[in-house]
Order: C-alpha cells, then sequence, then structure tokens
C-alpha cells in the first residue's frame, strides 16, 4: 500500500523536440483508484512508463510512498503493471506467468503454489493454468495479465489501456471486474484508457490530459457536472456537449437572457448564485455549454417555461431505442473543441459561418421526425458557461 | 500463391484441342498457366539438382560398392568396403575420434560465441551495421585457403601467437604441431567464423518484443534473469536451427585441416578430420571405392546426429504460440 505523488514530472523526445508530459502535478492516494484519460497522444502511457521506471523522467520526481524513485529501478518499485498487449511470456504456461514474479523473489514453492491457485479462483482462471498464453481467448489472456500483477501483491497497480484488445461486450464485463478487484485489494492504481466510459465508471477521481497536460482531476461526477474548461466539457459525455458562442444580455430581475445566434434563452437567478463570477459577463460573450441529455422534446413536457424553450428544424433523428438523438440545425457559432492553450480555434470558428448543429439526446417517446421543426426544451439550470478567450470554466469558487 | 483471377487475357486455348472436335474442350485456367511458368523458371534448378547433385550421390552409392581406381573400370565388391572401414581401419577410427572432438567442441562453442557477441551487439549500439560487418567478415573468409595459411603462420613456431604470448613472458612453441594443441587450432578457427549465426541470432532477438522484458523487469528480473528465463527460451528455434546448421557443417569440415597440417592431418594423425581422411583414401591412394563407402557412412551419421537434434527439439524449443 503506497501512496504515488508526481511533481512536475516531464517527458521531453527527441532532444526537446517533442514534450509528451509537461508539468505533471498528481497526487494518488493509498488505495485510490485513478483513471488516466485523454485523447490519442496525450502522453497518458509516458506518464504511466515514467512512474513505473520504464522510461527515463526529463525532469519533476515521483515519488512512491513518500520515496522519490527516480533512480529506483522498475524491479525496485514494488509495482504492477498490466500492458495493453498483456506482455505474457508466451513459452511459460500461465502457472509460471503468475508465478515468475514470486520465483524471482525466492518464495518457498509451497507459498507460490499457494498465491497461484488463490489468484487464479478469483479470476476463474484455474483450468487454464497449464495453457501457454497462446493457447486463450483475448479475455483469457486479459485475466492471466491481471492475474500476474495480483499475485504480487504490489503497493501500486499500473494498468495502460488493459481492455483495449477486447471486444465491447467483454470489455464491459472485465471493467466491473477489474473494479470489483480493486475495490477488494485496496491497491492504489493508475489506469490508462482513452475510453471515457471507463473513465467515469471504474476510477475514484479521474485525471483528464490533454498533448501533455494535465486539464482536470477530480471525481468523475465533478469531472462532468463541473468541467474546468471547454476540453474538458466536450471530451466527457456522448454525444459531446455543444458549445456555443453566445451572449448574456443585461440582468433582469430573474436572471439574464443568453442570446444564442438567433435563438434566445432564459439563464435562472439560480445560476449566477451558483456561479457567482458569471455576474461579471452581463452584456459579455461568452461560450455556453448544453448537454444533449439537458434537452427534450417539449411535447413532452406540459409545464416547462416559454423562456427555456428553442424551436429548430430537425436535420437528422437517430433512434437508438432507449433514447433518440436529434441534430438540430442552430444559427449560433460553435465553438468547437479549444482549450486554454489554442486559442486560434475560437477565432476560427467565428469566421466561419453562422450555421450549427446542435445535438440533443430525446426521450423515446418524442415523435419527432427528421424535417420538422420541434420546440426543445433546455433545462436552463443545467446550463455551461465558459470564458471565450481562455476557455476556462465561469464557476464562482 | 495467389487466387485465380479472373483477368480475360489469361484464358488461353490449348490449340489442339481446337482441331479435335470430339475431345471436350481443355483450358488451361489462370492457376494452371502460373505453375507452368513456375516450372519452366525452376527447369534451370532441377538440372542442376539432377545432374550436379542427385546423379553424384547415386553414383557414389553405386561405388561405394565396388573397387574402383578411375583408371579401371570399377569392380563390384559388395559390402567389401564397409567391412573394411569399419572393422579393419584404425585410422579410420582416429579421424572419426578426431572429428567428433572437432564437432564436440566447436558446435557449443560457436553458439555461445555468436549468442554472446550478438546479445552484446543488440544494446543499440549506434554503429551496430559497422560491427555486424566486421564480425561477419570471418564467415565469408573463414574456409579459404587464403585464411587456412594465414592461420597456420599465425600459430606457427615463428607466429604472431607466439609474439603475443612472449609479451606475458611464455614460451611459445608450434602450436600446430604438437598433437595436443593442433585439433584446438582446428577448432578455433572454427570459431572464428561464428558470424553467420551470429547474425541470426541478432535478427531473432530484434523480434522478442521490448514489453516481455519491460514487464520482466518490473516482476524484479535482473538482467542476467531476464537473459536466462526470456531470451534464451525465445530464442531456442534459433538456438536449434544453428545447431543443425553447424554440425552439418563442421562434421563436413575439410579446408582448415588440409591447410594447417599441409594435407597430411598430422602431427600424429591429431587434425586428420573425417573429410580430410576420406579425400586421402579416395584422391590421393585412389581408392574411389573406399572413399565413396567413407561419404555414405558420413552421410548417415550426420543424417542420425540431425535427427537426434531434432528428437530432442521437443524437450526444449519453444515453438511460438
Ligand atoms: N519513444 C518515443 N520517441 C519519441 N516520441 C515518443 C516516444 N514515445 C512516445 N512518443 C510521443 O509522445 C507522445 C505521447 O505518447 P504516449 O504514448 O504517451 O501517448 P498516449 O496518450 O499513451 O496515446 P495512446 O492513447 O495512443 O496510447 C506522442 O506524441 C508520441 O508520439
Ligand atoms: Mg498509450
Amino acid at each position: 500500500m503506497a501512496n504515488v505523488i508526481l511533481k512536475d514530472l516531464t517527458k521531453r523526445y527527441g532532444g526537446g523536440a517533442l514534450t509528451a508530459v509537461s508539468s505533471l502535478n498528481l497526487s494518488i492516494e493509498d488505495g485510490e483508484f485513478l483513471v488516466l484519460v485523454g485523447p490519442s497522444g496525450c502522453g497518458k502511457s509516458t506518464a504511466l512508463r515514467m512512474i513505473a521506471g520504464l522510461e527515463e523522467i526529463t525532469s519533476g520526481e515521483v515519488s512512491i510512498n513518500d520515496n522519490v524513485v527516480n533512480d529506483v529501478h522498475a524491479k525496485d518499485r514494488d509495482i504492477a503493471m498490466v500492458f495493453q498487449n498483456y506482455a505474457l511470456y508466451p513459452h511459460m504456461s500461465v502457472y509460471d506467468n503468475m508465478a515468475f514474479a514470486l520465483q524471482i523473489a525466492k518464495f518457498p514453492s509451497e507459498e507460490i503454489k499457494k498465491k497461484v491457485h488463490e489468484v487464479a479462483a478469483i479470476l476463474q482462471l484455474e483450468p487454464f493454468l497449464k495453457r501457454r498464453p497462446g493457447q486463450l481467448s483475448g479475455g483469457q489472456r486479459q485475466r492471466v495479465a491481471m492475474g500476474r500483477a495480483i499475485v504480487r501483491q504490489p503497493s501500486v497497480f499500473l494498468m495502460d489501456e488493459p481492455l483495449s484488445n477486447l471486444d465491447a461486450k467483454l470489455r464491459v464485463q472485465m471493467r466491473s471486474e477489474i473494479a470489483r478487484i480493486q475495490d477488494r485489494l485496496q491497491v492504489t492504481t493508475i489506469y490508462v484508457t482513452h475510453d471515457q466510459i471507463e473513465a467515469m465508471t471504474m476510477g475514484d477521481r479521474v485525471a483528464l490530459m490533454k498533448d501533455g497536460m494535465l486539464q482536470q482531476v477530480d471525481t468523475p461526477s465533478n469531472i462532468y457536472g463541473r468541467p474546468a474548461n471547454t476540453f474538458v466539457a466536450s471530451f466527457i459525455g456522448s454525444p459531446a456537449m455543444n458549445l456555443f458562442h453566445a451572449n448574456i444580455g443585461d440582468p433582469l430581475a430573474d436572471g439574464a437572457s443568453l442570446r444564442l445566434g438567433s435563438h434566445q434563452l432564459h439563464i435562472p437567478q439560480k445560476v449566477f448564485e451558483v456561479r457567482s463570477e458569471l455576474k461579471e459577463y452581463f452584456n459579455r460573450d461568452v461560450i455556453a455549454g448544453i448537454r444533449p441529455e439537458d434537452m427534450d422534446d417539449a411535447a413532452l413536457t406540459n409545464s416547462h417555461p416559454d423562456n427555456e424553450t428553442i424551436s429548430a428544424r430537425i436535420v437528422l433523428a437517430e433512434a437508438l431505442g432507449s433514447d433518440i438523438i436529434i441534430h438540430l440545425d442552430f444559427d449560433a457559432k460553435m465553438a468547437e473543441v479549444i482549450d486554454p492553450d489554442t486559442l486560434s480555434d475560437i477565432s476560427k470558428s467565428l469566421d466561419g459561418e453562422n450555421a450549427g448543429i446542435c445535438v440533443a439526446r430525446f426521450d423515446a417517446k418524442s415523435q419527432a421526425k427528421a424535417g420538422e421543426t420541434v420546440k426543445v426544451s433546455v433545462d436552463c439550470e443545467r446550463l455551461h458557461f465558459f470564458d471565450s478567450e481562455t476557455g476556462l470554466a465561469i464557476r464562482g469558487d | 500463391m495467389s487466387q485465380p483471377t479472373s483477368t480475360g487475357g489469361l484464358e488461353i486455348t490449348h490449340p489442339q484441342s481446337k482441331s479435335m472436335k470430339n475431345r471436350p474442350k481443355r483450358k488451361l485456367t489462370p492457376q494452371q498457366l502460373e505453375n507452368r511458368t513456375a516450372y519452366l523458371f525452376l527447369t534451370p534448378w532441377f538440372l542442376g539438382l539432377i545432374f550436379i547433385t542427385i546423379g553424384p550421390v547415386l553414383a557414389s552409392l553405386y561405388l561405394s560398392f565396388t573397387r574402383y581406381n578411375i583408371l579401371r573400370p570399377p569392380r563390384w565388391i559388395g559390402f567389401e568396403n564397409y567391412y573394411n572401414i569399419l572393422f579393419m581401419d584404425r585410422q579410420f577410427w582416429t579421424s572419426v575420434k578426431v572429428t567428433f572432438f572437432y564437432v564436440g567442441w566447436s558446435v557449443p562453442l560457436v553458439l555461445i560465441m555468436s549468442l554472446a557477441v550478438a546479445t552484446v551487439l543488440n544494446r543499440g549500439l549506434a554503429l551496430l551495421p559497422i560491427y555486424r560487418s566486421i564480425f561477419y567478415i570471418p564467415s565469408l573468409m573463414g574456409g579459404s585457403v587464403g585464411i587456412g595459411l594465414l592461420w597456420r603462420e599465425v600459430f606457427g613456431a615463428q607466429g604472431v601467437f607466439n609474439d603475443a604470448l612472449a609479451i606475458f613472458g611464455m614460451a611459445g612453441r608450434s602450436w600446430i604441431a604438437i598433437p595436443e594443441t593442433a585439433p584446438w587450432i582446428l577448432v578455433t578457427l572454427n570459431v572464428w567464423t561464428f558470424g553467420a549465426s551470429m547474425v541470426i541470432f541478432l535478427a531473432a532477438l530484434r523480434q522478442i518484443p521490448a514489453s516481455l522484458y519491460e514487464a520482466a523487469s518490473i516482476d524484479g528480473a535482473s538482467a542476467w534473469t531476464r537473459f536466462r528465463r526470456i531470451t534464451i527460451p525465445m530464442l531456442t528455434p534459433i538456438v536449434f536451427f544453428n545447431a543443425v546448421l553447424l554440425t552439418i557443417q563442421s562434421f563436413q569440415s575439410f579446408t582448415q585441416s588440409y591447410i594447417v597440417s599441409g594435407g597430411t592431418g598430422g602431427p600424429a594423425d591429431s587434425t586428420l578430420l573425417y573429410s580430410l581422411y576420406l579425400y586421402q583414401r579416395a584422391f590421393v591412394q585412389l581408392d574411389m571405392g573406399y572413399g565413396s563407402a567413407m561419404a555414405w557412412i558420413l552421410l548417415l551419421s550426420i543424417a542420425s546426429f540431425t535427427g537426434l537434434i531434432f528428437w530432442s527439439a521437443k524437450y526444449w524449443v519453444f515453438y511460438g504460440e
């Protein structure tokens, strides 16, 4: 059991030409399950491999259990790692794969046997102990890789996209299995993924990275509900949050009005109470975010206030069974995936046409069809606001 | 082979079948046509195989049952050559002993040497291509007469090797003139040509996924343990391949012992490799029948040794997934 602390952890490749991880500061508590998520190439694996001791650290510090381990060899860091391709030893039986670390640590063979069988039982691997990895299915191999990590009872688990080679159904199953095992063993875990569902469902906290930089670390519900910037807002959630350039009007008795292109919405007073900084933005441009799930077919609700409703033409309706994904013709300027560091994205979208698309998630009961114009109710208390220049969330704390 | 394609241009009709109306038309499928072309291109090699390899092999089998000195036609004597070789010829058994010593030492030594150097070179040296070539050069030249002569000078009484020893205050001698050391010179000459096996090992080392070493490092394995428990097992197919190749080669080794001993196999028959003795009987004493019989005994021995290695493979060679 141990905590892991990263201090200004930085990795540059090619003599400084490429910064894969940039000043990463993270503190993972003892027994915590932290998910490191971000788009491909954002430096997740690099960060994990520096913690593992497989990659040299350019600058900064990694401490495990309050000891700086920068100069400690991987074999002495007391960590276990699950690799994306599992990296099982192909010439060894499943038993030997799991026993390998214990054999090296010179455990008595009786004890090794006991431990391996114990873990094999947890992972339902007992029938396969004599087989070679090549004779197993993908899911079984994945479990062997897990087993190899568990048997050692390390102080930290590191996992690099351990489920990405599995098919969708197996992934769901293993997702809960890994979370269950971690919960049972209470071993500090850092789990890398680019799958936002894994990020949201498995971790105690989620750390979101982009271009080597940490964007936000928080609980899954805060990452979803209180994204720190437009990148986090658009990365988490599917379909992604709609982000539009908008303008907040004069202060009114019960809030303010929000102009999105030719559309108008009401911002309730409550929003200004929660987001106290928003008061600075009267008569100013902002980026407004609306989650698809915060919109619905107004025909299905009878008492929704009129000023929290917009009407728009449906471009496309995708019925998913449980709900319908509606693409609306929306004439506000879209603020696409931007982040505080690439402001050029904003100017690009400002120059563009006023034609945008707004995605809404309607209840399956909705009768809305493509081509029709519908009234859409918006849960305006759940609107998100970002500074149009920095892309940072406008909050109040 | 590629799947049959439907390119119309390739559908050629047999000219004969058109004229013979009562026969069903036979078209060559593109596949058959392709096969024909392939056989056509293989013809020179087949001719070579038949006339240069299989022909002489069969001829030597016949000759091994005859007495034949080139000047007079072969005379059938049944198994007499074989009987004489195995039961009457003490020099034959000497050459067998020398050969076993030679093969028994050089094959493992070449394997160890080539694997060791390959492992060192595989550490990502910047000048790898250059080192690789340097180590490979002896394999290219190793069997040549010129190099044999050179080595003879190196290990002779006035050779460079003794000069080197003199630096350390050790008394030199003519290493190739003493029965105890001369066979070791032959082994040395063979080990010196480890480059060919090394190149194969190098290629195989690069096939081992780096993640296995990373996983092993994290599992607590030291560099030596990783080598012993990952590298070696993953390389066993290549060790096997090299062992077979080297065994076959070493059994047939000839040039070096011929040059170093001046064709005699001396001193005191200590460098009389099997092939050299065979050569003496067949081409010096002009006993072609006897030589042919020896060649067949060698062939069968090599075959059984190779067979032995193949049989043992299931106990130590790891084949893929
Ligand atoms: N050995 C290397 N040499 C040079 N650049 C590298 C090396 N390894 C990674 N990079 C670069 O560092 C950046 C981060 O890579 P990394 O593998 O950490 O991304 P990732 O977040 O794990 O992506 P993915 O989700 O695709 O696995 C990438 O731009 C990558 O090209
Ligand atoms: Mg990665």
